[in-house]
């Protein structure tokens, strides 16, 4: 909510809003689901994700859904939403079993979540955020170069698309709340680039990965933009589980994510995912956003 | 031109209007569709961009009271999905804010976020006053002449009809102009095909309303060089005006042959009264000193004692003179008008007179003498006239032939009508027929008719000759006396 303070009056209102939707889709919620959350081999596992990965997902979830029901023998269902914080919310309340969350909301919610998994990218579990800008923009070299134009962030529970370009922007000491002209979220990192790429902002914070890996499917629309800096290497977005999680289910779970390579079918998944594959996580592999959210938040309101 | 048109022939003139009038009527009523075209394919693309304008402006109300640019930049993109754009976008789509600053657009290096909508351009700074002053709570539409384009700008309201923004189209003209040529080449190529059928059509029409004119002009430009059936056979019979002027035409040349026999017929009158005055003054003047030759001569045989030689040169003379005196009395014509008056008896006598001829030449004589009571005419030069000409008539009929006298009278006048077949006679001789000698061959008919054409003159009568056909036709009218 602190990012800018032109967009607290109507942030407030929508966010209001959120709220009376959620509600009413958790009493419907509850009165579908089972009244039991045992270990019941039917129960649904519940999976939440964001756009953290692509903006095409739904079929691809629907084969990963598939690929895990396969392997786990149990039901797997996924749950998307677009804002970072629906997803963290529900798990937050468990009605999710695992989630696809950025190391952003990890760090913020470690006592309510449990790392399951974590994706590697380029063989490590790493990426970085990206300062990208119009391709015909040649000049821009760093945020400082930004003063006084319109940027897009993607969400403001992301690490890579609002938490690094805070910390980078405080560190060389500018105020992110007075540098731009104007700020908005897209709420997704495709749609940064999409925003950047079609001359909305004059620039954008965007998950180094998620821009790679739209270099290798869509190049005329990546083309479009200028990767202007790259941020230092952070966490990759990990996958958590609920606290209260079954440990058989959550090492089940493990086993499977991680076995994805050995498969043809994961193999083939992971391939869309332009990832190498899943590795158990270590817990300092989020230090980097830990110190970072410290340093942010001593200088500036952050959203909870 | 005028004078070129104003020459032009009505074979061509008539033809040509009807084409000019078919192909004005036929270009002004294209003229009109392609306006009318026009004007509904461009009230078609404003009403479709007045409508998608407040479908936005519902569904773009949240976003704007939320500040959510993203958002509201998706739905601005929606309804242009799929639209390449060249170098001049052929739709844009922006949402202004309340204050007339770009919200958002569809075309962010147009229109640049929170630019204001005045500094875009002239045309963008006029529709701002427009929306501001003419109607913040309804669309308003512009036309910018410099981009061809059209701009409608439809108000984003709250629910308490606040004004919170503005959702603002541009969309190229050149959107519904090629609708518009493809219309309008339709349209052109139905009109020519129209026109194939119709100018054809009104050219032969034309050219038959003109033909009677035509040929009206052109046989009145052969009067007096063709003969009159050749000048009226192609008249056009009608009631409208050109049938009208074809009859005033016939009447005309009715007039003109009437005034021209009547001048003819004036002009012989005058030389043969010309003539007769000539012969008479002569034969006075020959007279006198005859008469006193003649006395002379008689006097010497009476007293003188001459010797042969002389007797026979006497004798010679006196031929001489009596034959002088016979044809200068055929010339001096004298009526004698103390005669008795004209009787059926009369009549009768001239047609015993006149047999010994008939039977010489067997020609018959079909008498109708429609006379019974005397007339109040000197019976003497009526007699001569008759039998000059009943004599003329059967020397001039053929062998066996037919002579036809006709007698008939009413309260005023006689009319003789001696008519007979045979040989015509040569319209150049007609004309000379009652002059004195006109006849060569014949030296005893030479001074009839110059006699018979006296006495009627002195009786104030007129007579006519015809000869047509295989009918030489005289016809004397001699009105009575007003008292004998």
């Amino acid at each position: 909510m602190g990012h800018g303070r032109r967009t607290l009056e109507p942030a407030a209102v929508s966010e209001s809003r959120r709220r009376a939707l959620r509600q009413a889709a958790a009493l419907l919620l509850a009165g579908l689901a089972p009244p039991t959350r045992g270990q019941s081999r039917s129960r649904v596992i519940r999976i939440g994700t964001t756009a953290v990965i692509l903006n095409d997902q739904f079929s691809f979830l629907d084969e990963w859904a598939r690929y895990l029901q396969a392997q786990i023998g149990r039901p797997v269902s996924f749950v998307h939403r677009s804002r970072y914080r629906e997803i963290t919310e529900l798990l937050l309340s468990d009605e999710l079993d695992f989630a696809w969350v950025c190391g952003y909301p990890y760090v913020s919610h470690r006592q309510a979540m449990r790392l399951l998994a974590v994706p590697l990218y380029r063989g490590r579990p790493l990426y970085r955020s990206y300062l990208i800008v119009p391709s015909p923009d040649l000049k821009t070299s760093s945020f400082a170069d930004l003063k006084g134009e319109i940027f897009a962030y993607s969400d403001p529970n992301s690490n890579s698309g609002f938490l690094v370009p805070q910390y980078e922007m405080l560190r060389a000491g500018l105020d992110p709340l007075t540098l731009f002209r104007k700020s908005f979220f897209t709420y997704a990192h495709g749609k940064v680039v999409v925003a950047v790429a079609n001359g909305i902002a004059h620039g954008g914070a965007v998950d180094g990965y998620v821009w790679e890996t739209l270099a290798l499917r869509t190049p005329e629309l990546t083309r479009r933009t200028r990767v202007a800096a790259k941020s230092d290497e952070y966490g990759f977005p990990p996958l958590v589980a609920r606290r209260s999680i079954d440990e058989s289910e959550f090492r089940s779970m493990q086993k499977v994510l991680t076995g994805m390579p050995d498969h043809p079918a994961g193999q083939s998944l992971l391939k869309q995912l332009n990832l190498d594959g899943f590795a158990r996580p270590e817990e300092r592999l989020f230090d980097g956003i830990a110190k970072i959210l410290a340093y942010v938040s001593t200088r500036q309101r952050l959203v909870p | 031109m005028s004078s070129a048109l104003t020459n032009l022939s009505y074979r061509y003139k008539v033809p040509l209007s009807l084409s000019v009038v078919i192909v004005i009527t036929a270009a002004v009523v294209s003229a009109v569709l392609g306006w009318q075209a026009y004007r509904d394919l461009r009230g078609g693309l404003i009403a479709g961009a007045e409508g998608l304008g407040r479908t936005l402006s519902r569904a773009l109300l949240p976003s704007l009271l939320s500040d959510e640019v993203w958002s509201a930049y998706e739905m601005v993109m929606a309804p242009l999905e799929g639209i390449e754009d060249g170098g001049s976008p052929q739709k844009t789509i922006t949402v202004l804010d309340a204050k007339g600053s770009v919200f958002v657009s569809s075309h962010p290096a147009q229109f640049p976020l929170l630019a204001p909508l005045a500094s875009i351009g002239p045309s963008y700074a006029q529709l701002q006053r427009a929306i501001a002053t003419q109607a913040p709570h309804s669309p308003v539409q512009l036309e910018d002449r410099i981009n061809d384009r059209i701009l409608v700008a439809v108000p984003i309201l709250a629910d308490d009809g606040t004004h919170l923004g503005t959702v603002l189209l541009t969309y190229s003209e050149s959107l519904f102009l090629p609708n518009f040529y493809a219309t309008l080449t339709r349209g052109i190529v139905s009109t020519l095909l129209v026109l194939l059928v119709l100018v054809p059509l009104g050219w032969n029409i034309g050219r038959r309303m003109a033909v009677p004119l035509t040929g009206l002009a052109e046989s009145m430009a052969q009067i007096g060089s063709a003969p009159r059936a050749q000048l009226t056979e192609r008249l056009y019979r009608g009631d409208d005006e050109i049938g009208q002027l074809g009859r005033q035409f016939e009447r005309m040349l009715d007039e003109l042959e009437e005034k021209r026999n009547m001048e003819k017929q004036m002009i012989a009158a005058d030389r043969l009264a010309a003539i007769g005055r000539l012969t008479a003054g002569i034969a006075h003047e020959i007279n006198n000193p005859l008469g006193g030759m003649i006395n002379a001569i008689n006097t010497f045989k009476h007293h003188g004692h001459p010797d042969r030689v002389t007797e026979r040169t006497i004798s010679l003379l006196e031929r001489g003179l009596a034959q002088i005196r016979d044809t200068v009395g055929a010339l001096l014509v004298e009526a004698r008008m103390e005669s008795h008056a004209l009787s059926p008896d009369d009549m009768d006598d001239i047609r015993v007179l006149v047999q010994p001829q008939l039977s010489e030449r067997a020609v018959r004589l079909d008498w109708d003498n429609g006379v019974s009571e005397p007339l109040p005419l000197p019976s003497t030069p009526v007699r001569q006239i008759l039998i000059n000409l009943l004599l003329n008539a059967v020397q001039a009929a053929d062998q066996s032939g037919t002579v036809a006298c006709r007698l008939r009278c009413d309260d005023r006048l006689l009319v003789l009508d001696i008519c007979n077949d045979g040989q015509t006679i040569r319209p150049a001789l007609l004309e000379h027929l009652f002059e004195p000698f006109s006849l060569p061959s014949e030296s005893r008919s030479s001074l009839g008719l110059w006699v018979t054409y006296q006495l009627v003159q002195q009786l104030k009568g007129t007579i006519n000759v015809t000869s047509a056909g295989s009918e030489t036709r005289f016809v004397v009218r001699l009105p009575f006396a007003e008292n004998v």
